[in-house]
């Protein structure tokens, strides 16, 4: 009995100390308490007034810089951000988004641009999963339940971008934002933890804005106001492999 | 005529010799399989660029044929040729077994073998892997109650009607294992409506073929007698399903020939691609075709017991080669997903990569023996203790109608 009140207390005086931390932490940060305001409570679900997208401009993206794949990987725990996957070789190892050098072999021209998940309207991964756990929320953004994937690989068929990886081995080293596991499939999640707590941006798009390229713009493209939407409507963007009808959340500029 | 009678087979030192055979593969395979599981698919030669590998293809291969060697069953009660009736239940025994075989491969490849509940109670009827695993338990259940109306005397008015629902159904069933590939619009090597009715033909003669095998064989074994006439009936039968392959085989190749868009892909399994194309030429269409045919046709060896069985076994080789070019050679030859430009990326590596490579690891394969062993195993087990075979098909005994 008093072992169960001391234990009681105990909780009180945690819960109430954290509180006051974070209270402490938000206030003291001009970028959270903006960032909290435009959150989405998390009993709210996705809607589909917004659709997240991504506009990247391939002239400002610089040829040999990987700085969104690094920021991707320390972000949410993959590649170079993580001890694990020592045991898996270089093709079996994840890649959630890869720096591609485009040369046109007509005429030599090189760029240079991100590949990752495309977000399609329509995904085929969605379409051919087995058991649902490859599925897209209300706002676009294509996601796996780790739960109920039963780890088949039909999806990763199915792709037309190459974008998903199988976990080939197990991990300790995770992002408790990132939840990763031996024998499912995972791909780039569009920082989904990091939307919905109401950032408004991707690691990708931040590592590649602290590079001083601003190769990426991440906006919702049904907001006549906001700057992606704003882009697509000015210049002449691209969906790769426009011809599948897909209508990826990826746009790109310059290919 | 005389009533076909049908009995077990005996148990000698043969039938527990064989058992103790396959129960060691399979021994090696659960093995195998616990090492893939227990340490992640980085033991495996599958990557992220060839997602499914060695135990695919044996899996496939095996539910394909599983599909095909109820043909023979069909024949005699849809199409109503007497002679195959006798043949009937051995037929639809090797149609579950074959599929049991292929489908415990396929689930033990798995990411998560443990979630396979979760396959069970979550339907995506979007998916095309979802509709298989309601074809391929419907498919087990239907051969079942097929079996029963033929094996049960009170059943066998209603062999005719069972026998119809089990022969659309296995056509619906091959459909969607075709379909599993003819769906992934975004590949080249796939991407094409006729595979469905390809698989369908692949599986008459990959069926009958295994059919033809374990008939024979159980036989011989058995000493129980097998005239020629139906020897002869059947390897007639599959030289037309041996050239009804290679027909849309061709149509296939031919129709993406003809396409500039898809000159790549045909480049690369016809000519470049290395071991494929050395599969597709000499594994699939010389051995598992050319001789195959020459062997059943050609009048010095098509009457000759062990021709037709070897010609059996080459069909089954260059089957098992052509179901490996479609399955790791689609894969291999990688998505145009930037027409007209060369691409090198970090995800193989930082290399400029023209096609993917694929090396099994020694797991894979077993893992796949054990599939083959698990479904002779179920086959013998069930020929000593259910009334399956004919005492004779000697050439008296049997109904040539």
């Amino acid at each position: 009995m008093s072992d169960s009140k001391h234990t009681d207390q105990a909780r009180r005086d945690f819960l109430n100390n954290s509180a006051k931390l974070a209270a402490g932490v938000t206030l003291a940060s001009g970028v959270m308490l903006y960032g909290v305001a435009h959150a989405r409570p998390a009993e709210q679900p996705a809607t589909s007034e917004v659709r997240w997208g991504m506009l990247v401009d391939t002239n400002k993206c610089a040829k040999g810089c990987d700085a969104c794949v690094t920021g991707c990987e320390n972000e949410n725990g993959w590649g170079q951000g993580s001890n694990d996957e020592q045991k898996s070789n270089a093709n079996q190892k994840a890649q959630w988004i890869r720096k591609v050098e485009l040369r046109n072999t007509a005429t030599g021209h090189v760029h240079s641009l991100p590949m990752m998940c495309q977000h399609c309207e329509t995904p085929p991964c969605v379409d051919v999963c087995p058991t649902g756990a490859s599925m897209k929320r209300a706002d676009g953004i294509v996601l796996v339940d780790k739960h109920i994937c039963i780890g088949c690989r039909y999806c990763m068929m199915a792709c037309p971008y190459k974008a998903r990886s199988f976990v080939h081995e197990a991990l300790e080293d995770q992002r408790a934002h990132a939840p990763r596991g031996k024998g499912t499939v995972e791909a780039c999640t569009f920082c989904v933890h990091k939307l919905d707590a109401g950032e408004g941006t991707t690691a990708c798009a931040e590592a590649c804005n602290t590079e001083g390229h601003k190769a990426i713009i991440v906006g919702d493209l049904k907001d006549p106001n906001s700057e992606i939407a704003q882009a697509v409507a000015e210049y002449a963007t691209t969906q790769v492999r426009a011809d599948l009808g897909l209508n990826t959340g990826m746009r790109y500029r310059g290919i | 005529m005389k009533k076909t009678l049908f009995t077990q087979i005996g148990a000698g030192k043969g039938f527990y010799g064989l058992l103790a055979g396959l129960g060691a593969v399979i021994l090696v395979g659960m093995l195998s399989v616990y090492h893939m599981e227990h340490n992640g698919h980085w033991v495996t030669g599958m990557t992220n660029q060839i997602v499914w590998g060695m135990p695919h293809v044996f899996a496939i291969f095996l539910i394909v044929a599983a599909s095909g060697a109820l043909n023979v069953a069909s024949i005699g009660s849809v199409f109503g040729k007497k002679m195959y009736k006798p043949l009937a239940p051995l037929s639809g025994l090797l149609a579950i077994t074959l599929l049991l075989g292929g489908l415990t491969i396929l689930v033990l490849d798995l990411g998560r073998p443990d979630r396979l509940i979760v396959a069970m109670t979550h339907y995506n009827f979007k998916s095309i892997f979802a509709w298989n695993i309601i074809l391929y338990n419907g498919f087990l259940g239907l051969v079942a109650v097929y079996l029963w109306t033929m094996m049960e005397k009170r059943m066998n008015r209603y062999t005719p009607v069972a026998g119809f629902f089990a022969f659309i159904w296995r056509l619906i069933l091959t459909t969607g294992t075709g379909s599993i590939f003819g769906f992934l619009v975004a590949r080249q090597g796939y991407d094409a409506a006729i595979m469905a009715p390809m698989f369908i033909v692949m599986s008459f003669s990959f069926g009958l073929a295994i059919f033809l095998l374990v008939l024979m064989a159980t036989y011989k074994c058995t000493e129980r007698p097998l005239g020629d006439a139906m020897v002869k009936r059947l390897k007639n039968l599959l030289g037309v399903f041996i050239a009804g392959v290679l027909y849309f085989v061709a149509t296939m190749h031919l129709t993406n020939l003809y396409a500039t868009e898809h000159h790549g892909v045909e480049r690369f399994i016809l000519m470049d691609g290395g071991i494929y194309t050395t599969l597709f030429w000499f594994g699939y269409f010389v051995l598992g075709t050319l001789a195959p045919l020459a062997l059943l046709y050609h009048p010095a060896t098509g009457k000759s017991r062990s021709m037709i069985g070897l010609a059996s076994a080459l069909v089954v080789l260059g089957g098992f080669a052509l179901v490996y070019v479609i399955v790791i050679g689609g894969q291999a030859y990688p998505l145009v997903m930037f027409p007209g430009y060369e691409i090198t990326s970090s995800f193989d590596g930082g290399v400029n990569s023209a096609f993917y490579a694929y090396s099994p690891t020694i797991y894979e394969v077993l893992l796949g023996f054990a599939g083959v062993a698990i479904t002779l195993a179920m086959t013998t087990v069930a020929v000593k203790n259910l009334r399956f075979l004919p005492e004779s098909l000697a050439d008296a005994d049997v109904d040539p109608h």
